[in-house]
């Protein structure tokens, strides 16, 4: 029987490549956007699920979708602990992802915080995604403190400008024995394409879809987008050459031995 | 052109009002302070009592501020400033310039992708409530001024409470809470026990008083405020020191640097304004985004927000209005604001009419106030319809009084995402 394509975070299984932001469009839409994407997997901040407002945007989510509530608004390790504690308090359950950002403006994550949150959230029983700037020394340092997988960045959140960090989440690829979800940056299906050719395990995507004409529509071009490119990925890429062709005569023809 | 000439041509607002009710001694000394400068207190000088920190962002704001010739920017400066990626102060200034004018249309196309990059389709939502309306200052536009004959109310503890439970039923969970400016009936025990009641009601709770110390800013971020909005109103001193005539308000650095002190105090976030209509508003929009962007500099972790208000009419001044600010003035600011500082927040206050912030929510606009009152302790009237005792008076003339519910209703029929709370409360 055919293996089925599948990826663990902590103890749980998932066939789904595509993990959804939530909190740039409306609700309603929430829906339509799980289902189209078949994703198993929801992002959403517990800031905004701190709310008594009657439409929550955790009744849009349908029940065998997994929540990964985030941290945003954190400012260092300890507060992004708490806020993970809140979000397990309210019945998120245990999964987290670490967002720690000491920059308004950018919004970029502030790495050595989120591995000492990383370090303090595995203690409490959290199974830890944290989002990173990708950097190799880092990556390691979660992957010891036994983060369930690493989220680096293709380039600054909401920008849409696709994998500007290409070259570095390669790295993380090929040293870090945990699932690299790429996350922030993705603007097109074409970028979340080549980056699970890359050998990336998911995407991750807000932005991309929340400013796209017809979200819906996007969440299902994205899926078919991470479907093609982990089936190039486990195909095989064939060569592709940098510079021009290759001479048909060998160099090393002259070798008589 | 003289004082008066400039009144009558519509170029200058007549703030003076006198109450009949004032006696010749009060009288005297309020028209020696309109009409003799010598009068009045050196308005760069800090008052006793005043915290002094160690700070160049005044002097960099200001210094831009001197240096902006809007005139000379041409058609393809704004051409330029619109066709990169990143916006630097210089193309700030273009876009702000009368140059940029004819490039409304565009400005907005791009503040509106900028908007929907960082904050999506969503509108926060909240409520101003105000405390009390009694205030130790002279400043000529200002409904609550002490010279100003209103009727004056500060609501109790209970009072407190009730409102704030009217307000929450309603759905909301922001709240900003505003007092007139006198320390000596709105004491930051008082203000601080606001807070602490309101912790019990809403998520977000800001603040909207005088300007205080960093140690007092820190008590009241204990007690549950995490926001401190101060309108610096205009940064032009000379204008400045012309319209607040007497008071702590008459210190212009201090209320300069109360945001800062705000951070040092542990709060999350701060806002920033003008006064559109005041002064040169050019000028008084570019400081204001200037003093957001040097603190976000200094400050890279904390939240900041812009607000846009222009001048009202006021109680016993109905004349009062924005003078050349008009909407498409106002517009063309917060476009500029959103293109160069993609990341601020942008609050529309219920001064302006419904429709221009029905438009400006889908550009540039990302916080709008609904159901206000600018009064004192009448939400359950405005609320209920039940009228229960005396409330005091607003300072200020609201354009749009739609409910909470209407507001909601509204905005998620535009396509648009009503968010009552993105925010969680901690302690620094």
């Amino acid at each position: 029987m055919e293996k089925k394509d599948t990826f663990l975070l902590g103890e749980k299984e998932f066939s789904s490549r595509f993990i959804l932001g939530s909190g740039k469009y409306s609700m309603k839409l929430i829906e339509a956007a799980v289902k189209n994407a078949e994703a198993q997997m929801i992002t959403l901040a517990v800031r905004r699920m701190n709310t008594n407002q009657q439409e929550n945007i955790i009744d849009y989510i349908p029940e065998d979708v997994t929540l990964l509530p985030n941290t945003s608004g954190a400012r260092d390790a300890k507060e992004a602990v708490y806020i993970a504690k809140m979000a397990r308090e309210i019945g998120c359950g245990n999964f987290v992802k670490v967002e720690i950002m000491r920059d308004s403006k950018y919004l970029l994550p502030d790495n050595t915080e989120t591995v000492k949150a990383t370090e303090m959230l595995v203690k409490e029983g959290f199974v830890v995604l944290p989002y990173m700037y990708p950097d190799l020394y880092t990556a390691r340092d979660l992957a010891n403190a036994g983060a369930a997988a690493v989220m680096p960045l293709a380039s600054p959140i909401g920008s849409n400008k696709g994998l500007a960090t290409k070259d570095f989440i390669q790295i993380l690829i090929d040293e870090i024995d945990l699932p690299i979800i790429v996350d922030a940056g993705i603007g097109k299906p074409s970028e979340a394409c080549a980056a699970m050719e890359m050998g990336a395990a998911a995407i991750m995507a807000n932005t991309a879809l929340a400013t796209a004409g017809d979200i819906p529509a996007m969440a299902e071009a994205f899926k078919h987008a991470i479907i093609a490119g982990r089936n190039a990925y486990l195909a095989g890429l064939g060569r592709v050459l940098e510079r021009g062709a290759q001479a048909s005569d060998p160099l090393t023809g002259f070798l008589r031995d | 052109m003289e004082e008066k000439a400039k009144v009558q041509a519509g170029l200058q607002n007549q703030f003076y009002v006198d109450s009949e009710k004032l006696s010749d001694s009060v009288l005297k000394k309020k028209h020696e302070l309109e009409q003799n400068p010598a009068s009045r207190t050196n308005y760069m000088e800090y008052e006793e009592g005043m915290e002094r920190i160690n700070s160049d962002i005044m002097e960099k704001v200001l210094h831009e501020m001197e240096h902006y010739h809007y005139e000379e920017y041409t058609e393809a400066d704004v051409r330029q400033a619109l066709a990169k990626d990143r916006c630097s102060i210089e193309d700030f200034k273009a876009l702000l310039s009368p140059a940029a004018q004819p490039y409304l249309e565009e400005m907005a196309a791009k503040a509106k992708q900028e908007t929907s990059k960082h904050f999506g389709n969503t509108v926060y939502m909240f409520t101003p409530l105000y405390l009390a309306n009694y205030c130790e200052n002279y400043c000529v536009y200002c409904g609550f001024n002490c010279y100003n004959d209103i009727s004056r109310k500060q609501l109790t503890k209970e009072e407190i409470e009730k409102e704030m439970k009217i307000i929450a039923d309603s759905g909301m969970e922001e709240i900003l809470l505003l007092t007139g400016e006198s320390r000596v009936k709105s004491s930051i025990e008082y203000i601080g026990e606001a807070c602490k009641t309101a912790k019990k009601y809403f998520r977000n709770i800001g603040l909207e008083i005088y300007p205080v110390n960093s140690d007092e800013y820190r008590y009241l971020h204990e007690c549950g405020a995490d926001y401190v909005t101060v309108f610096q109103e205009t940064y032009h001193g000379d204008k400045y020191e012309t319209l607040h005539l007497m008071g702590h308000k008459r210190v212009f650095p201090y209320r300069f640097e109360a945001q800062e002190r705000a951070l040092m105090g542990g709060m999350r976030g701060v806002a920033f304004s003008a006064l559109l209509g005041l002064a040169d508003f050019r000028k008084d929009a570019l400081a204001t985004a200037l003093h957001a962007y040097y603190l976000q500099r200094k400050y890279p972790y904390a939240e900041y927000s812009l607000s846009c208000p222009r001048l009202r009419p006021i109680i016993n001044n109905n004349k009062i209005n924005p003078l050349d600010v008009h909407e498409s003035q106002l517009c063309q600011i917060l476009c500029a604001y959103r293109i160069f500082l993609p990341f601020v927040g942008i609050t529309v206050s219920s001064r302006e009419t419904k429709q221009f912030r029905d438009g400006i929510v889908k550009i540039a606009a990302t916080k709008v106030s609904a159901g206000v009152s600018t009064g004192i302790g009448d939400h359950e009237s405005k609320y209920t319809g039940q009228e229960e005792g005396e409330a005091g008076d607003e300072q200020f003339e609201i354009a749009d009084d739609r409910s909470f519910g209407q507001m909601y209703q509204e905005l998620s029929e535009e396509g648009l995402q009503p968010v009552m709370n993105d925010y969680v409360y901690v302690r620094r």
